[in-house]
């Protein structure tokens, strides 16, 4: 079964009950032991990757040189017949075929190196691929484990420290209390702030003889006065 | 990254953090390392944090079985399950009879990422109570 379905079983028949594995530990280590193993091939592939390339690269420089001189023999020995040097011709001719051999050798061990590489190429690719997708599968043992390691230290904590989890409506209900508390003593202290700055503008305008005057003892005799009549 | 480091790194934020949250953290001891991170105004759901060897696991316990009404039980589990795309980097799961939302971060993300996934993660979290009310008891 896949690590995947594996752990969806163990999850719905309750292993998760604490201390027992979802997978257990042997077949994690095997696991680890194959992922180091693909983690090994997968070297020796790129090592063996770079050294055929290396090898084609050669060859086609090679199949290159062979190239260019045959060309250039082929020259001579067009020069050679033009000047009536039939013997001479031949002679250029003849090394032309070896030349040619020597070209469908080179050619064959090129061929040879570029199978291989894509070869190769295949090989690491798969072998990429097959190692990302066991570190996955790895990762979930891991995490499932973890996930419930955490999960008892957590229900631990909790049961040791007498305090309980809350129901989820209590809890955002208290949150928002909380919240609205906050909101309210940060309106209060906002009013307050207000009242403060209306209160500093009324004593600069009273200051300046504007708006409502205070009372002084004079405007009072004024006004006792004018009742008088 | 481990948690010591996450948590180095919320403890020190204080008010440079760019999230607008406080944030306290607390290891908790066991088999493997969680860390109890508690945002100030928020502590009723804290997240849990572990670090394995590929991801950093952020999970907020949502609520448990026994909490779901039975009758529109799988109506509930429908939405949850609509929901997991469009909601912002968290996703749902079912820890044993705990439902749960969690994000999982590559072992390779910042500080700064971490703090962010928690934030909005804390701020689903709520959301999610918020609108499912109705199937919960």
């Amino acid at each position: 079964m896949s690590i995947f379905g594996k752990i969806i079983t163990a999850l719905r028949g309750g292993a998760s009950e604490a201390g027992e594995a979802i997978v257990d530990a042997n077949a994690t280590r095997i696991f680890a032991q194959e992922i180091r193993d693909a983690e090994n091939h997968l070297t020796k592939a790129k090592r063996d990757l770079t050294g055929i390339m290396a090898k084609q690269m050669q060859a086609q420089r090679e199949l290159d040189r062979i190239k260019r001189s045959i060309t250039e023999h082929e020259g001579y020995a067009v020069s050679a017949l033009n000047k009536g040097d039939e013997s001479l011709a031949m002679e250029v001719a003849e090394k032309i075929s070896t030349l040619e051999v020597e070209l469908s050798e080179q050619q064959a061990s090129f061929d040879s190196y570029e199978k291989g590489a894509i070869r190769l190429k295949e090989l690491v690719k798969g072998t990429e691929r097959q190692l990302a997708d066991y570190q996955r599968q790895l990762s979930m043992v891991k995490t499932t484990e973890s996930v419930q390691k955490a999960t008892a230290a957590i229900t631990d904590n909790f049961s040791n420290s007498n305090s309980k989890l809350l129901n989820a409506k209590q809890s955002l209900e208290r949150i928002k209390a909380k919240q609205q508390d906050f909101d309210d003593r940060l309106q209060a202290s906002e009013d307050l702030a207000d009242e403060g700055s209306d209160k500093s503008l009324k004593d600069k305008l009273a200051q300046a003889g504007i708006g409502e005057q205070q009372a002084n003892a004079s405007s009072v005799l004024e006004r006792l006065k004018a009742k008088q009549g | 990254m481990n948690i010591h480091l996450i948590a180095n790194h919320l403890n020190e934020l204080a008010d440079t953090s760019d999230t607008g949250f406080t944030f306290d953290s607390l290891p908790i001891a066991g088999d493997v390392d969680v860390l109890q991170v508690t945002i100030s105004g928020r502590e009723e759901i804290p997240i849990f944090v572990s670090v394995t060897d590929d991801q950093i696991l952020c999970i907020a316990y949502l609520w448990g079985e026994e909490e779901v009404k039975q009758a529109t039980r799988s109506e509930m589990l429908e939405a949850m399950i609509e929901m997991n795309i469009p909601m912002p980097l968290s996703s749902f799961s079912k820890i044993d009879d705990k439902y749960v939302i969690f994000g999982a971060l590559s072992v390779t993300s910042s500080l700064h990422d971490v703090e962010h996934e928690l934030s909005v993660l804390s701020d689903n979290s709520l959301e999610v109570i918020n609108e499912m009310a109705d199937y919960l008891l």
